[in-house]
């Protein structure tokens, strides 16, 4: 009984967890930098000071066991929280912007939590598939090719016309196929868009989803530009805000109806492994979405702080003012805005406060530093 | 001369060389065939025309649980066509730090531990579920959370003297009634060999189901079902023909060979209590205990039955209470110290085979004791007999059961 030998194992997984700590703590500064920082190298310097250690012991031994090879899922958990895909961005001839996304859906074998592989069907080969992010008013051409096993489309959460709908009948491609969606993007928002072939739960459970934003107009909301321009990308006002895309999703892997995992962004635990980094002194904004199939309601709690929620980002002032919880239905989604400005710099934990969710994926750490001058 | 003679010597011996030499040649060529074959499927591999890119099917049963105060310590064994990967454990659905011994993939019907730092409440339930690479869940229950004793002297001498308790005593305490029986008529006899066969069926019908219950649970690659019956068959077939080697047994012998199947049941018996003990989910109150010795004092009325009309020495006595329950001990201690599933299906396979042995030997030494043959079957106190004993074995059962 004494063979067991764990003392080997564990110190080769600490010396694995500290050897990919560090090399996650720089895909996580270089994610910072693309939310509007310049401090990359400081950065750098914070994440070898704090190991790998430090914030699993935050979590005791309620984690998972190992790291996710993202090199071979082929998307880093840090960059899905800042990357949007803002399109190609062209004229038409009134003179509005026309924004052309090109979105290719295939099948993708995905490591969703250290070892477990989830045959996952993909918008570009991402669990969610691309944050598409545009402006209220925008002509919006999504180019969609479906390169997949099985018939997808993309529906979108907005105002359309009916044969854009992208459900069967209106915008359903088979594999091989292409359908182009045109469409204005209106309201503006926090939306999401997501696969509705049916069986619709298997299409969605598989991974078909992501996060679709509509930025304000600032030109049409003159009463409250400011505002309209803090939320506008590309702004200066904007640029102040630490923006992060989190979509909350699941996975069943055994085909029970019930999800092995949960997670923001896909992969278990990824934000509790590698925290995400947070300047002080700069407002953060989450546009946060819930797309967790089986289970009918996911939240969102923050410690040690309180927030501000617009559900469904349709308008330019909060819907709820001063809370640590929201609860989404499924495809309910909303932005939250809240600051560490008075806080001292640490380790704020968020999660939902289902603790099943939180203790099978779904958790994850911001870790504030203070501003650099 | 000379030559011719060779020749003539050399004949005889030449003949049957080549015939044990064509002999060998009908023994080489279907090996070669066999070899021949086995290469063209290696290197063509026409299986891989079935592959359809499913995941592999994968098994894994969990055969001991340790509760301790570093944690919870599972033993597991992997089924399946493939080596199985454990990618991640949860408890209570959590997912949950673990360490594997040995680590990596786990090749077909190997074992490794599990070891999880959990710290799981006194007297509660606790599920484990096992995470594979492929995204397949294995569940254990753990039903009632208690510590696994420790082994050393001290336990495994308590755990004999519940195991002399359970199996010895009673079985001696059963062969005290001999006197008070030593008395009887032919109705007596009758009654008393229709206990000992009623009791048997009782426990020949336990011991099979028990036994195909514990096969359930173990491992797919030792064919639990399979291997159940064909050990109940090879040790009933065994017993008969050791016991009918002098003809059918009476007397001693008889009596030797119904100890010997309540022995293999009580080692059976005693495997599933160890095992229990192991597994930390037994609450043996001294109700269970009372159970066990008043269901096994049949037993060793059983046993007296066909030493009716001999009059064995005292130690003779001693000798069968010990082979029909000193095994009960060391089950115990095996059950403890080295329980799985399928060696307990196993012990009580074999037992099973040799109760139906001695089943079959009662019941034609009741036929033929006093001539009557098969109507000693039905006679108003063989039925009887055969009732009671079913009954009263059915009955202290129940005390028995949790």
């Amino acid at each position: 009984m004494t063979r067991w030998g764990p003392f080997e194992i564990t110190r080769r997984g600490l010396l694995w967890g500290s050897v990919t700590a560090a090399g996650g703590s720089v895909i996580c500064a270089s994610g910072s930098s693309v939310a509007q920082s310049s401090h990359l190298a400081d950065h750098s310097a914070h994440s070898a000071a704090s190991p790998q250690t430090g914030h699993g012991s935050a979590h005791g031994a309620m984690i998972t066991v190992g790291e996710v090879d993202e090199m071979r899922n082929g998307f880093e958990t840090a960059k899905l929280l800042t990357e949007w895909d803002t399109g190609t961005v062209s004229r038409l001839p009134d003179g509005r912007v026309l924004r052309t996304f090109e979105v290719e859906g295939y099948d993708k074998e995905i490591e969703i939590a250290p070892g477990i592989m989830f045959p996952a069907w993909t918008y570009n080969g991402r669990v969610p598939g691309p944050s598409l992010r545009a402006t209220e008013g925008d002509r919006l051409r999504i180019v969609f090719r479906n390169s997949g096993s099985h018939p997808h489309s993309m529906h979108f959460h907005g105002i359309h016309a009916a044969r854009v709908d992208g459900v069967p009948g209106a915008g359903l491609t088979d594999p091989g196929g292409e359908f182009v969606y045109e469409f204005d993007a209106r309201p503006f928002g926090c939306h999401l868009y997501h696969c509705h072939a049916l069986p619709l739960k298997r299409h969605i459970q598989k991974g078909m989803y992501g996060l679709f934003v509509v930025d304000p107009d600032p030109a049409r909301h003159p009463e409250l530009a400011d505002i309209a321009r803090s939320r506008l990308l590309g702004t200066p006002e904007n640029a102040e805000w630490q923006e992060f895309a989190m979509v909350m999703n699941g996975f069943d892997t055994n085909f029970d109806s019930e999800n092995e995992v949960y997670a923001v962004n896909t992969v278990a635990h990824a934000y509790m492994k590698r925290p995400i980094r947070i300047v002080r002194d700069r407002p953060v904004r989450i546009y946060l979405a819930n797309v967790v199939e089986f289970d009918p309601i996911n939240s969102f709690h923050l410690h040690a702080n309180f927030f501000d929620y617009f559900d469904q980002g349709t308008t330019l002032t909060p819907t709820l003012k001063t809370v640590d919880l929201i609860t989404q239905c499924q495809a309910q989604r909303g932005i939250l805005e809240f600051s560490f400005k008075d806080h001292e710099p640490g380790l704020y934990m968020f999660h939902p406060h289902q603790s099943e969710f939180t203790e099978l994926g779904w958790s994850g750490m911001f870790d504030v530093v203070e501003a650099i001058a | 001369m000379n030559e011719v003679s060779h020749i003539t010597a050399a004949n005889p011996t030449s003949g049957p060389a080549r015939k044990s030499r064509a002999a060998l040649l009908w023994l080489i060529l279907p090996m070669a065939a066999l070899g021949l074959a086995i290469v063209w499927l290696v290197a063509t591999n026409p299986l891989q025309r079935f592959g359809n890119g499913a995941p592999p099917v994968e098994a894994l049963t969990f055969e001991r649980t340790i509760l301790s105060d570093d944690g919870i310590r599972v033993l597991v064994r992997a089924g399946g066509s493939e080596p199985m990967t454990i990618a991640q454990v949860q408890v209570d659905d959590a997912y949950w730090q673990f360490t594997q011994a040995p680590p990596g993939p786990i090749s077909r019907g190997a074992t490794a531990w599990i070891h999880l730092p959990f710290p799981w409440v006194l007297g509660e339930a606790h599920a484990i579920n096992i995470v594979t690479n492929t995204g397949a869940t294995f569940e254990h229950e753990i039903a009632v959370a208690v510590p696994t004793p420790a082994h050393n002297a001290k336990s495994l001498l308590s755990q004999a003297l519940l195991g002399v308790a359970v199996g010895l005593v009673p079985v001696a305490i059963g062969m005290m009634f001999y006197p008070a029986l030593s008395g009887v008529g032919r109705d007596g006899m009758d009654f008393l060999l229709a206990l000992t066969v009623g009791l048997l069926a009782f426990l020949l019908v336990d011991a099979a189901a028990e036994a195909f219950e514990l096969a359930g649970e173990s491992a797919a690659i030792f064919q639990g079902q399979a291997m159940v019956w064909l050990a109940a068959a090879a040790s009933f077939l065994l017993l008969m023909a050791v016991g009918r080697r002098q003809g059918a047994p009476s007397g001693l012998a008889l009596a030797t060979f119904i100890a010997l199947g309540i022995g293999l049941h009580n080692l059976g018996e005693g495997l599933a209590i160890g095992a229990a003990f192991a597994a930390g989910a037994a609450g043996l109150g001294a109700f269970l205990v009372l159970g066990f010795m008043a269901h096994n004092i049949t037993e060793g009325i059983g046993i007296s039955a066909p030493l009716l009309k001999k009059r064995p020495a005292l130690w003779v006595f001693a000798a069968l209470a010990l082979l029909a329950g000193g095994p009960a001990v060391v089950g115990l201690w095996i059950g403890s110290l080295a329980y799985a599933p399928q060696w307990s299906a196993l012990a009580l396979a074999v037992g099973a085979g040799a109760i139906l042995q001695v089943m079959v030997e009662v019941a034609a030494y009741l036929m033929r004791s006093d001539g009557r043959g098969s109507a000693a079957l039905l006679a108003p106190a063989t039925i009887a007999g055969l009732t009671t004993g079913v009954a009263f074995m059915y009955g202290t059962a129940m005390l028995v059961k949790i």
